[in-house]
């Protein structure tokens, strides 16, 4: 006799398409350069799919994406991005402006309103006026520019510590000597190290590895503190310069 | 919605050399609407130890007056005060005792504790709602921007902080902490204790 | 000693009905902290080596980064802890508390299966609503015994044991390395190498490793025998400036008690003390 109550009974099943991979991104603009950073470890649930998985991306000379949340889509994502970014350049002859690449990116992830890509986004790079820019999405597109952004797994832990140490939040100046609108690039290059060893420190997802991308504009170099970290440095044309700067995080 | 979260709040606790600071936010809510901004989450146990309480009002209020009725019971039955480490088991026996119908608060405990040699060390201790203890030698966080709070504190707690620079560490971590939470806020209250004095000032901060 | 202190023994279930009123009501429950925990037991040529990571979390975040899983039930029986936290914590207090008791009372040293049926019988008792998951380990009258008693009460005797979310990790390195009559320091050596896989590789475990070997004539607690997580110097240094932080409120209470002696004046025309 087969079992009746499967027939009887309304049945209801259900696939997630989604998965979520834990880790952190993050981006501080300066005013000439801009670090977009992210750890390296990608998690389900309570084990390590693998240490080494990057979430941070050069898109062109003058801009990097980071990408978090569910690591299929992100990687995707980036692939999409990266040949619509290819098709302009063929059409125009030139690099897509940082701007530009900020509202192509919303167009995008808008266009999959109803199926969206389970993706948070920053974008970081120079702007065409020379300046550091950082803009920051939601997985539907909803974007905006900003001159600093954590997000993923450990967002509220490292978020408040920049808004104290790049915003100044909550801190009255000496008298007679106000906040810096923009912090010079070792002193970002510390803070974005020591935000992933305090994430790491406090929350499972993070750790095993950091990918720091540097973004100089046009006509400037590193300074020297910078210099001798011995950052990597990916071909370009020759305007911009991005670097690459790697550490170790903890693997526990 | 959570009932940790109904009414907000958080406490942070740090650990000096030679003092020990607990701060907490002002907020009372109800869900999103906030009710008052001076409902104080902190409670003096003795001169030299300080509880405070996160998670639900009803529960802060009635373990407050509970601990209180425990400590004066216990301080004539010895005729001596009651330790940081004592109070700290204290509070966890009690939240134990209600293993499977619990109240909803988070302790955390802030003091400085006699040792043998007579010397006064810094103390502080957390809970869970069940009472876990945790003893840390750094930072104690509860509360509904524990998360921040963790954050924030990994970053700016070093060892060995003075009072007044230990204060202005506790009092930067629960400020930008407290400004990412929805439930925490509304003003904020400090308390540095060191053997020969008891600091409590109340913070200006954002009241949005 | 009215309702508002209660002096029965056992849980007090008056917040039982609110809490099911609210639970009722769609209210989301707290979660207490778990040690999401690598816990193994191994038995060697002497006796018994415990292990276990440090780590505590409530959920994704790491509450406690140096906590102790490794509990007293007696000076030769220890107890890892795996679960709740806090169930852990005073299942394992409540049981040496009786055991001791027992070794009093009959005037023998408490043996393992004793404190192993104290555990199982008390966690049936409870119907698996004390989330406790346990190693117990130690050497008695009769032996060297390992035992992992599970929330529900049910027992396991078995000469190499893991539990915890990180007992997968762990397993793997005792099935490969585990053999029979190990000398003490290979034993401690696997031990060590079972928990580290749970520490790398599972994301519930993590810092310290904890040992403890228990033989017949001692028993030696390994606090914190291995450090393979300690925080790597930050980039900078966070101290504020003085005064950084607005307030608009200070109350300072002195704690130390000052008196001034003030000699009374002599009284005009009366004798002076004499204070020769």
């Amino acid at each position: 006799m087969p079992d009746m109550s499967a027939i009887v009974n309304p049945q209801q099943r259900q696939f997630n398409p989604y998965a979520e991979n834990g880790g952190t991104i993050l981006a501080i603009a300066g005013a000439d350069f801009t670090v977009i950073a992210g750890d390296t470890r990608q998690s389900e649930g309570y084990s390590i799919q693998t240490r080494y998985a990057p979430k941070v991306f050069r898109l062109t000379d003058r801009a990097v994406l980071a990408v978090n949340g569910f690591a299929a889509d992100g990687n995707m994502f980036v692939k999409k991005v990266k040949q619509r970014l290819e098709w302009y350049r063929h059409a125009h002859a030139k690099d897509m402006p940082l701007r530009a690449i900020a509202r192509l990116i919303q167009t995008m992830l808008y266009a999959q309103r109803f199926f969206p890509y389970y993706v948070y986004n920053i974008l970081g790079g120079i702007e065409e006026d020379g300046t550091g820019a950082v803009y920051s999405f939601d997985p539907v597109g909803s974007y905006e520019r900003e001159t600093c952004r954590a997000a993923g797994a450990a967002q509220s832990l490292v978020q408040p510590f920049l808004d104290n140490q790049i915003y100044f939040k909550n801190q009255t100046a000496a008298q007679g000597s106000p906040h810096p609108a923009h912090l010079p690039l070792p002193d970002v290059l510390s803070i974005v190290i020591d935000s992933f060893t305090s994430a790491t420190e406090r929350h499972i997802e993070v750790g095993d590895g950091l990918e720091m991308y540097i973004v100089l504009a046009r006509g400037r170099t590193l300074p020297d503190a910078v210099a001798g970290l011995r950052p990597q440095e990916l071909p370009s044309a020759g305007g911009e310069k991005v670097f690459v700067l790697k550490r170790d995080l903890k693997k526990d | 919605m959570s009932i940790m979260e109904h009414n907000g709040g958080s406490v942070i606790a740090m650990a000096g050399k030679d003092c020990v600071a607990i701060a907490s936010d002002l907020r009372l809510g109800a869900g999103a609407m906030t009710v008052a901004m001076n409902f104080e989450k902190i409670f003096p146990v003795s001169d030299r130890i300080y509880l405070g309480l996160t998670g639900l009002a009803t529960d802060i209020t009635t373990l407050r007056d509970r601990f209180r009725y425990l400590v004066n019971m216990f301080t004539i039955k010895e005729s001596r005060t009651i330790e940081p480490s004592t109070f700290a088991h204290l509070v966890s026996s009690t939240l134990y005792s209600r293993r499977f119908g619990p109240y909803f608060t988070e302790p955390v405990i802030a003091g400085l504790e006699r040792t043998p040699s007579g010397g006064l060390k810094p103390y502080i201790a957390g809970a869970d709602l069940i009472g876990c203890l945790n003893f840390a030698e750094d930072f104690i966080v509860a509360g509904t921007a524990s998360d921040k709070l963790f954050g924030v504190a990994e970053g700016l707690w070093e060892p060995n902080l003075g009072p007044e620079d230990l204060f202005e560490t506790i009092s930067q971590t629960l400020l930008n902490s407290v400004d990412r939470d929805a439930y925490s806020g509304w003003g904020a209250i400090v308390y540095v204790i060191t053997p020969e004095k008891v600091i409590t000032r109340t913070l200006k901060g954002r009241m949005d | 000693m009215s309702a508002f202190h209660s002096t029965k023994p056992g849980f007090d279930f008056s917040n039982a009905n609110r809490n099911a009123f609210l639970e009722g009501k769609g209210v989301k429950m707290p979660k207490a902290t778990s040690t999401g925990t690598t816990i193994v037991g191994c038995l060697f040529k002497d006796g018994i080596v415990l292990g276990a990571d440090t780590r505590a979390t409530a959920g994704e975040i790491v509450a406690d980064k140096n906590c102790e899983k490794i509990h007293y039930i007696s000076e030769s029986i220890r107890c890892c802890g795996a679960g709740t936290a806090a169930d852990t914590e005073f299942i394992t207090a409540l049981i040496s508390s009786n055991i001791e008791l027992h070794a009093l009372s009959t005037g023998r040293k408490p043996r393992v299966v004793t404190a192993m049926t104290m555990l199982k019988q008390r966690l049936f008792q409870h119907q698996g609503h004390i989330g406790a998951a346990l190693v117990l380990g130690g050497v008695d009258a009769t032996g060297a015994h390992l035992f992992t008693v599970a929330p529900h009460g049910s027992t396991d005797k078995l000469p190499y044991v893991t539990m915890g979310s990180g007992s997968l990790a762990a397993m793997a390195v005792f099935e490969s390395g585990w053999r029979p009559n190990l000398e003490r320091a290979e034993a401690l050596q696997l031990v060590v190498a079972a928990i580290s896989a749970g520490i790398f590789n599972d994301l519930g475990s993590g810092s310290n490793v904890d040992a403890c070997v228990i033989t017949a004539t001692e028993t030696e607690m390994l606090r914190n025998y291995v450090m393979p997580n300690v925080r790597v110097e930050k980039e900078r240094k966070y101290g504020f400036r003085r005064g950084t932080t607005a307030w608009t409120r200070e109350k300072v209470r002195d704690l130390i008690v000052s008196e001034e002696i003030r000699p009374i004046a002599v009284i005009a025309g009366g004798e002076e003390m004499d204070t020769s």
